[in-house]
């Protein structure tokens, strides 16, 4: 519903989004606000590029990216298998899939402190906190999926003797994939939100961790630059999910 | 013969958390440390002296509040900027934009700012709790707006109803299941907001001490506060959900979709 459907509407968003720029341009540099508060865009833009330059932004940028990677491999991974493992057995689904969604209903983030306690302030917590939060979405969307699949399906390829691969490999995987997919993208992006907050709450390294410690140095300047690049790249995650799964799927995604 | 009332389903679930506890419990002093893995004993010793200290149930007092206040002020927000955004065509098509841009930012991103622009203290955490649960209910309020079936409309205008007349009678009414639908995922996001400001930087509230246990590695009393805080926050989502079924009670048609 809130899709950009015309031209019309997009050069409305980019005329709204650039008269915002214009404006927090123009209170910078009429000195309204306390350049602490709020940086002037010229100068945020020209510490991003020094960032870049300095290589100070690619080492954070690989720590979180390779933090993720590993955090949404083992959730997608886990998150499908177990979701197959319950998906497959009414029984199981309804005992254990109650469990799930409580789960995720709380705020995971409730349990972060435990994460630290046990894996550290590095890396490894946040590639455990990513997993456990996008494990949810991948399991519970596995679930659904696989308990959706046609049950005409199932029945023709029991009776024309699908061995237990086979029914996996051609009948439920390609008829859950719909909904998997969505689970995965939702999983992707909790995921990587996940592991940001954890970086900015404690950690060593990443782009969560630079921006709270900019934040903590009071240097204003280097926070939004890294925020604007943070927002940026989870804005490139969440369209090329988008694209993936408009690719992928076969009559129009969800 | 039905030898057990919970039904076979049920059976099941209660087998599973039996066995769960028990696997806990025995890994916690066979395999790790009873010191490292809390096991369920261990927590259960450490929850009255933990529910008994005053420090805790301050810090319980305050999250609450802040999360009160956070859940208020972003219903008032949420609704006041829904409707004026939702019914009057010319700002909505200018606003919306902006809403949808600052709905996509990734909000934990900033999170230092919160605390940069509001301090350590209360402010923060009831701030960046209300940008969270600000718009579900936003958003929310400008879908049942636009929802609204304009057969009923175009009755109550055929009836000689006034502007206003429609708006109280027949707008705000028929948006009203999909509002409360949006308070139970407002009252989840506010929690998140309250509950990451507090764990970044905060002087005192349940994150605070979940952090401050955890730093000074005190797993059973990390665990303790964790699982009152998840009760904590099942309770207040079942709230949530009991009040939106009641709310939505007279609902027929599937209208006021929430988000």
């Amino acid at each position: 519903m809130f899709a950009a459907s015309s031209w019309k509407s997009i050069s409305i968003r980019i005329g709204v989004l650039a008269a915002l720029l214009i404006a927090w341009d123009l209170a910078g540099e009429a000195k309204v606000v306390n350049a602490v508060f709020l940086p002037a865009p010229r100068q945020v833009v020209l510490r991003l590029f020094d960032l870049v330059q300095t290589g100070t932004l690619y080492e954070n940028l690989i720590v979180t990216v390779s933090e993720f990677v590993m955090g949404f491999g083992i959730a997608a991974s886990a998150g499908m298998l177990v979701g197959i493992v319950i998906g497959r057995s009414r029984y199981a689904t309804l005992v254990f899939e109650p469990f799930l969604a409580a789960l995720f209903s709380i705020p995971i983030i409730i349990f972060l402190p435990l994460f630290l306690l046990y894996f550290g302030l590095g890396p490894a917590s946040k590639v455990a906190f990513g997993a456990v939060y996008g494990f949810f979405p991948v399991a519970l969307s596995t679930i659904g999926g696989v308990a959706q699949v046609d049950r005409n399906y199932i029945r023709v390829g029991i009776s024309m003797g699908a061995t237990e691969s086979q029914m996996f490999r051609r009948i439920y995987l390609p008829g859950a994939l719909p909904v998997i997919g969505n689970g995965l993208r939702v999983g992707c992006i909790l995921c990587f939100l996940a592991i940001l907050g954890a970086e900015t709450i404690a950690g060593f390294s990443g782009l969560g961790t630079a921006i709270a410690k900019s934040s903590e140095a009071m240097n204003t300047t280097e926070m939004f630059a890294y925020i604007i690049f943070v927002v940026a790249l989870a804005a490139l995650l969440n369209a090329s999910l988008s694209a993936v799964q408009k690719r992928l799927s076969p009559a129009g995604g969800s | 013969m039905n030898l057990c009332p919970l039904g076979p389903v049920g059976a099941g679930r209660a087998a599973f958390a039996v066995m769960f506890l028990v696997a806990w419990e025995a890994a916690g002093h066979t395999i790790f440390d009873p010191e490292f893995l809390s096991p369920p004993s261990a927590i259960i010793v450490a929850m009255p002296s933990l529910l008994s200290d005053p420090l805790i149930l301050g810090a319980l007092g305050q999250t609450l509040l802040q999360l009160a206040a956070a859940f208020i002020l972003a219903v008032v927000l949420g609704v006041a900027i829904g409707l004026l955004v939702g019914l009057h065509p010319v700002a909505s098509e200018a606003s919306l934009p902006a809403i949808l841009l600052a709905y996509s930012i990734p909000q934990v991103t900033i999170l230092p700012l919160f605390v940069l622009y509001f301090g350590v203290g209360a402010a923060s955490k009831i701030a960046f709790g209300v940008t969270h649960g600000v718009f579900p209910i936003l958003l929310s309020v400008i879908v049942g707006i636009k929802a609204c079936d304009p057969e009923f409309i175009k009755v109550a205008r055929s009836m000689g109803a006034s502007r206003h007349q429609i708006v109280r009678r027949i707008i705000v009414p028929s948006m009203i299941p999909g509002l409360f639908s949006s308070f139970r995922v407002a009252m989840s996001a506010c929690l998140l907001g309250v509950l990451l400001a507090e764990l970044y930087a905060s002087t005192g509230g349940v994150g605070y001490y979940a952090r401050l246990f955890s730093e000074s590695f005190n797993p059973p009393a990390t665990f303790a506060l964790v699982t009152i805080l998840t009760t904590m926050a099942v309770l207040l989502n079942e709230a949530a959900r009991r009040l939106e079924i009641r709310a939505s009670a007279w609902r027929t048609t599937n209208g006021g979709e929430s988000i």
